[in-house]
Parts: C-alpha cells; sequence; structure tokens
C-alpha cells in the first residue's frame, strides 16, 4: 500500500518537441517505456490505466506507422480512441484547425494527438484547448515520440564499449544521423534527444539539404559518407522524399545513393555499425536493401519500441487530464 | 516508504529484532500452508512445487526476498520467486495529480496452476491488492492466491482480508505507517506516524 512518491514526474503538460525536455525527463519516459515493453510481450497485451480516457487522433498529414503506433499505444492502455484524418472531414469544406480542436474538444475528450503538415500546430493548439497535445510530427519542426523510440532502440544495442546504455547514458555514443537534415522533423527531434543523453552526433548529407548554421547546435556536419561512418557507432539513415528530387536538391536517386547510401560494404568495413532507419525506406536510396534486412539493421526493433514509447508518454501525460471527471 | 524528515513519529512499532522475529514466523506459516490441502493426484514434490512468492514492489519484494531465504534456510526448499508492479493497475488515476512511476514486473515462472502468495509491507484499503489481483489474473490463471501482509493497518474500502499478517495495527485516517527495510533505508523498523499534510499522492 505504501508507495514512492513519485517525485519524478515530467515537468511538461503536452509533447510539444523534445528541444525543452531536459535529460531527466527524457529518462524517465524511456524507463517508463521499457516497462511498456513488457505489457507487449505478455499473453493479454493490455493494461487498465487510461481507462475513461479519451484520446483523439488528428492527423492531417498522410501516416500510416505513427497512426497505427499511436492507436495501439492507447488502445494497450485501455483508453478510448477516436480516429480523425484531413480527408474526407470537415477540413476539406475550410474549418479552422482551432476551430477543429475546438469542436472535438467540446465532445469531452482528454489528449490530442496531432500530425500536421505545418510547423507549430501543435503549440498553436495548447491555447486553444484544455486537453494534453502530442505533437505526433509538425511540418519540418519535431516529430518527438520518434526520436524518444530511437533513443530507446539504442539503449537496447549491446555495445560493449558502452556499457552505460541501457541506463540512458549515450555519452561518448556516435551517431551519424544522414540525408536530407533541412527537412526532417525527426533529424531535429533526434538531434535535441541525442544530445540530452550525452551522444556525440555526426550530420551528414547533401549541402543543398543541410540547414545554415546547423553546427550551432554542437554537431559535426560533413557531406562524406566515409568520414561519417568513421568511428560511428550507429547510423540513422532519413528517408528521401522523391518530390525534393524535382525540387533540385540532388541530381537522381542513383547518385544520391552512390554518394549517401549504405551498402553492404560499408556494414563489413565498419563491424560493429548498427542501422537505423525511421521507415518507410526507400530499399536502394537512402539503404541497400541487403542493408536494410541486416542483422545489424534495428529497423523492426524501432517499430516495436514505437508502441512502447508512445504507451509510456500517454501514461506519463495523462496523469494531469483529469479535469474532465474530477474526484 | 521510508520514514520522511516532516514525519510527526506517534509510535515506534517494532524494532529490527522485531521485524526480524515476525519474518521467521510469517517464513514457517507460509511453510505450513505448503501442506495444506494437497491436490488430489499430485505427489508432494509437485505440490511444494507449485508454491510461489510474489513481492509487491518496493517493499514487499525486500520482505518476499527474506521470506525466500528464511525458508530455504528452514526447510531446504527454493521457492520461486516473482516481482510484481501493480501501477498499470491503479484505480486511482483519476485522482491524482501526477503518476506514479512504473517499476518492474518480473514474473520469472507460468502463473497457470500456481499457488501464489502475494506479499505487501501494508495492506491498507485494499485497492493495491485489488490492482495486483487482476495484474496477476493478466498473467495467467493461478489455482490460488494467498495474501501476505506485514503490516495489516485496516480501513479496508474493499473486501480484502489477508491470510498471513505480520502485526494487526490500528489505525486512523492521516497517520501512515512507515515499514523501512535495510535494503532500501538502511535500518529495519517499523513506525506510526503522521505525515505533513499535502501529499496529494497518498493512497
Amino acid at each position: 500500500m505504501t508507495e514512492e512518491i513519485a517525485i519524478e514526474q515530467l515537468k511538461h503538460r503536452h509533447l510539444l518537441g523534445l528541444a525543452d525536455y531536459d535529460a531527466e525527463e527524457i529518462r524517465l519516459i524511456l524507463r517508463t517505456a521499457r516497462e511498456m515493453r513488457t505489457v507487449l510481450d505478455r499473453p493479454i497485451k493490455r493494461v487498465p490505466s487510461l481507462r475513461g480516457v479519451t484520446v483523439v487522433n488528428l492527423f492531417f498529414e498522410a501516416s500510416t506507422r505513427t497512426r497505427i503506433s499511436f492507436e495501439l499505444a492507447e488502445k494497450r492502455l485501455s483508453a478510448d480512441v477516436v480516429n480523425f484524418s484531413a480527408s474526407g472531414s470537415s477540413v476539406s469544406k475550410g474549418e479552422t484547425l482551432k476551430d477543429t480542436a475546438q469542436n472535438i474538444e467540446a465532445m469531452k475528450t482528454d489528449v490530442v494527438v496531432i500530425r500536421h503538415e505545418s510547423p507549430g500546430a501543435p503549440h498553436f493548439l495548447t491555447r486553444w484547448i484544455d486537453g494534453v497535445v502530442i505533437n505526433a510530427g509538425d511540418g519540418a519542426h519535431e516529430h518527438p515520440t520518434q526520436a524518444l523510440l530511437d533513443l530507446l532502440t539504442i539503449a537496447e544495442i549491446d555495445i560493449a564499449s558502452h556499457p552505460r546504455l541501457a541506463e540512458f547514458d549515450f555519452s561518448g555514443l556516435s551517431v551519424s544521423i544522414l540525408g536530407d537534415i533541412t527537412h526532417s522533423r525527426v533529424a531535429r527531434s533526434n538531434i535535441y534527444g541525442l544530445k540530452a543523453l550525452g551522444a556525440e552526433i555526426t550530420l551528414c548529407g547533401p549541402r543543398t539539404m543541410m540547414p545554415v548554421e546547423v553546427e550551432q547546435l554542437g554537431v559535426r556536419v560533413t557531406d562524406r559518407l566515409d568520414e561519417a561512418l568513421e568511428g560511428c557507432d550507429v547510423a540513422m539513415a532519413l528517408r528521401i522524399q522523391l518530390e525534393r528530387q524535382s525540387a533540385g536538391l540532388f541530381p537522381s536517386l542513383r547518385e544520391y545513393h552512390n554518394r549517401f547510401g549504405i551498402r553492404l560494404e560499408h556494414l563489413e568495413r565498419h563491424p560493429d555499425l548498427r542501422i537505423m532507419h525511421p521507415g518507410p525506406v526507400n530499399r536502394g536510396v537512402e539503404l541497400a536493401s541487403e542493408v536494410v534486412d541486416h542483422e545489424r539493421s534495428v529497423i523492426l526493433d524501432q517499430v516495436t519500441n514505437g508502441v512502447a514509447v508512445r504507451m509510456a508518454v500517454l501514461y506519463l501525460l495523462s496523469g494531469g487530464s483529469g479535469s474532465a471527471v474530477g474526484k | 516508504m521510508p520514514l520522511l524528515a516532516t514525519d510527526t513519529v506517534k509510535a515506534r512499532l517494532m524494532d529490527a529484532a522485531d521485524v526480524d522475529r515476525t519474518l521467521n514466523r510469517l517464513a514457517r506459516q507460509i511453510v505450513e500452508h505448503l501442506d495444506d490441502n494437497p491436490p488430489r493426484g499430485s505427489g508432494e514434490a509437485e505440490h511444494v512445487e507449485r508454491l510461489a512468492l510474489v513481492g509487491m514492489q518496493t517493499r514487499g519484494v525486500h520482505i518476499a526476498r527474506r521470506l525466500r531465504d528464511k525458508i530455504e534456510a528452514f526447510e531446504g526448499i527454493r521457492l520461486p520467486f516473482g516481482v510484481l508492479d501493480a501501477t498499470l493497475y491503479r484505480d486511482d488515476y483519476r485522482k491524482r495529480l501526477r503518476q506514479p512511476v512504473v517499476q518492474p514486473t518480473d514474473i520469472p515462472f507460468d502463473v497457470d496452476g500456481r499457488r501464489l502468495v502475494l506479499i505487501d509491507d501494508v495492506v491498507y484499503t485494499g485497492r493495491t491488492t485489488r490492482a495486483a489481483l487482476d495484474a496477476i489474473m493478466d498473467l495467467g490463471r493461478p489455482a490460488s492466491v494467498r495474501l501476505l501482509a506485514f503490516i495489516d493497518r485496516g480501513l479496508r474500502e474493499l473486501p480484502v482480508a489477508p491470510d498471513f499478517i505480520g502485526r494487526t495495527v490500528p489505525t486512523i485516517a492521516g497517520e501512515e505507517v512507515r515499514v523501512c527495510l535495510t535494503e532500501i533505508d538502511g535500518e529495519d523498523g517499523v513506525w506510526l506516524v503522521e505525515p505533513q499534510p499535502k501529499d496529494e499522492d497518498g493512497a
């Protein structure tokens, strides 16, 4: 009956991005996610902790993986789930984001998970609704739950020279993020999260896809893949959006693959290198097909961890959402 | 829960020797329970094998571990031992401003058909026990579950009755029982205290 008083708690009411989450908060989410992971391995993959909480998944942008992952996480915690996607909704009739959100909240919902093409849309929502807001990706700004699941995946990797990964201490770990950094919310959230846990980060990609003044984030920047992979423990390849080619940011997919794609030869040259990718993968572009399926690719672990991390975030943030029901 | 600097101590209920003596008695009671109602058609060895201890996070785990060691010393039987955290099954979710920390659950044996002894340091309203039972049922279908309360402080809100009790301590609302264990708190002992009011996480 007696219990530890939960001194550890998130300082934030919402998860808008990892930029302002400190290392302790990130570690609390990851530790909680690790316990959530054990729920997923049980015969009954469901716990009643969010019973009576209603979560709305507001997806203004196409997404399969993230939306299913959030929905599963919500259902594993016994929350009531409502899905909303922009197509076929009142958004196509011209309703504003604020009106959509306020109308949905007027139906007595507690948590809003939002994916939107505009950076700052989740932040904007917090001004107009009382519920908890969780960012599921906003434009090229942040995708915090993706970064958190990446951190959890890295913590599970067994690297002899970094024995403290499992305690979420990444000091000295070298992580390279490869690809279109400018347009990547995944990269941005990962930079904040990895840095908070102490990792050293190298960004690598075509100059046209590297944000200006990115060095100010305290990262190493290169446009040579061999430099990025030298001494690197984990390589995180980002999805190349095929429409960027027509924008002239790189000449052809084949040339991109030749200069920035990870191939089997790289895995042979770097026998401890692990491969990550947020998905969906363009096989033969960011990663050669054999690399995607290689035993040192942890891409599917990332997907499993996605559900656990989202359960942890929902659980930790929902504590303050009791206003609708009270005692 | 450790003794807090802000606690007003009303009584010291047990010292280290009392704690040890009580654990010895509880260990013997569990051993007696080993012999209860052997199921028909199964040998004694199998019967013993089917008993297991489950300690509830946090202090119940240490009490369970000590009981296992004592039973091993008395009888030469090493009972299987698991750790349960019922946080995700609690019913006071809506009353909290913050969420309690989720701790590991680790039950390294098949629960199906087992006779479990669920071990908690303090049994109070009965709500944690209810949550623990739900958590166990999600893991499988035990043959039976018995409840061991190191301290039973009364004031039940649910129909929960411990089968093994270290000590019954009548309390009133507003009081707290602090069970301190060497493993986490540096010393063994049980105190009746009045905590500083403000604790919104109180159970």
